[in-house]
């Protein structure tokens, strides 16, 4: 209930934010995608009722405004999780299995590319490569490179993720009874 | 009245009228989905409606062409028809192929296709990809079923021809590529319960109305 009111109120303050913004654009439809890319360049991603705003600001359909956010992949629809995930689908690393890397990343974590797990810990993106084909197939970890990529190796980083953060509560909850 | 000959067939068309409607029109058939009766302006993105014309070299769509007087069409080359059954078999091969369950069982274009072209309703040498969705069932008045619609783009076009403005949309792209008609959930500002013009031009079922789901062209 907790996490829900706090998304809420995340999500006004970013339509509050937008809502100011819309008014330097003109009406026309021409200026459907570079509103859209506002958005995403200032609040990282796509609220949905922000789809709403933007086609009665332009006066088009809101069916049509999804259409064109839908269709171009730089426009992401969840919030960056905190841990973001690329997986490279280039060339060499689609030889070298990429794909099956996407997928174990998406069971293990049971969200699809593009999406984000509901506690905001991860995000899975695809990328078409990285420049770094020697070592594929290749995974970026909050900007790390992560080379040769193997199911094992991606069981082995959600690990460490989910160690490191039960670690950093464990403290913050020893500190705390201290304060 | 421009006088064509199709098939070695003397056929008499109005001018400005397409190469597919007149031989429509005149009893030829040429497989097609997308095909608008009377519009300007063909999409011409089914992939079916080829044909070849004597003085071209490569066959051409005939809803891009208007019927011209003189012309020698030819409507059945192994050109032709290899343009025509591959771009079948890859709409096919994101098709569930379930007629019994399908309410455009037996008037469905992809059917009278398949019998045309001599091919079976299941490529051989394709992979299937399907949609994970089965069915889209967010719009009050429509269901939309992603596995059977051939994305011809006609209910959008009828949508928007009727008023005005189109309350349904492509979104997404490539495979996943759908219809939809996100955010409309607005009942006294759909038209959708008195109109159903979309299921009516939809030539193959993909779109069917929660009141009488077994009602389609």
């Amino acid at each position: 209930m907790n996490q829900e009111n706090s998304l809420e109120a995340e999500e006004k303050v970013i339509l509050d934010d937008i809502a100011s913004r819309l008014k330097v654009f003109g009406r026309e439809r021409g200026e459907l995608i570079p509103i859209l890319q506002m958005i995403q360049e200032r609040h990282a991603y796509i609220v949905e009722d922000a789809i709403k705003m933007t086609a009665e600001h332009l006066g088009i359909a809101i069916c049509e405004t999804y259409g064109v956010a839908t269709f171009y992949n730089q426009f992401r629809f969840h919030p960056p999780g905190k841990n973001q995930i690329k997986v490279c689908l280039g060339t060499a690393c689609h030889v070298r299995g990429g794909d099956i890397i996407l997928e174990n990343f998406e069971r293990k974590l049971e969200i699809r590319d593009g999406e984000t797990t509901p506690d905001r810990e991860f995000s899975i993106e695809r990328v078409v490569c990285v420049g770094c084909c020697a070592l594929a197939p290749v995974a970026i970890v909050n900007e790390t490179v992560q080379g040769h990529m193997a199911p094992s190796k991606v069981e082995g980083l959600i690990l460490g993720f989910k160690i490191e953060k039960e670690k950093a509560e464990r403290e913050k909850q020893k500190s705390e009874p201290a304060q | 009245m421009a006088k064509l000959l199709v098939d070695n067939k003397e056929i008499e068309a109005k001018e400005g009228i397409s190469l597919l409607q007149a031989c429509l029109d005149n009893g030829i058939y040429i497989p097609n989905l997308c095909h608008i009766h009377g519009t300007d302006n063909p999409s011409a993105s089914c992939r079916l409606c080829f044909v070849e014309i004597e003085g071209e070299d490569k066959p051409i769509p005939s809803c891009t062409v208007k019927a011209k007087d003189g012309i020698i069409v030819k409507t059945d080359t192994p050109s032709v028809r290899r343009l025509q059954c591959t771009a079948f078999k890859l709409l096919m091969s994101v098709h569930r192929v379930d007629c019994g369950h399908c309410p455009a069982n037996k008037k469905c274009e992809l059917q009278r296709i398949a019998k045309f072209l001599k091919v079976g309703l299941k490529p051989k040498y394709l992979e299937l990809h399907l949609k994970e969705t089965e069915v889209d069932e967010s719009n009050p008045f429509l269901d939309y079923y992603p596995n059977r619609c051939v994305l011809c783009g006609k209910c959008i076009a009828v949508c928007k021809d009727k008023h005005g403005r189109a309350f349904l949309t492509f979104a997404k792209r490539g495979l996943d590529a759908v219809v939809s008609s996100y955010g409309e959930k607005d009942v006294s500002n759909l038209p959708c319960g008195k109109c159903l013009a979309c299921i009516g031009i939809c030539p193959v079922g993909a779109i069917t109305s929660k009141d009488s789901p077994h009602q389609t062209a």
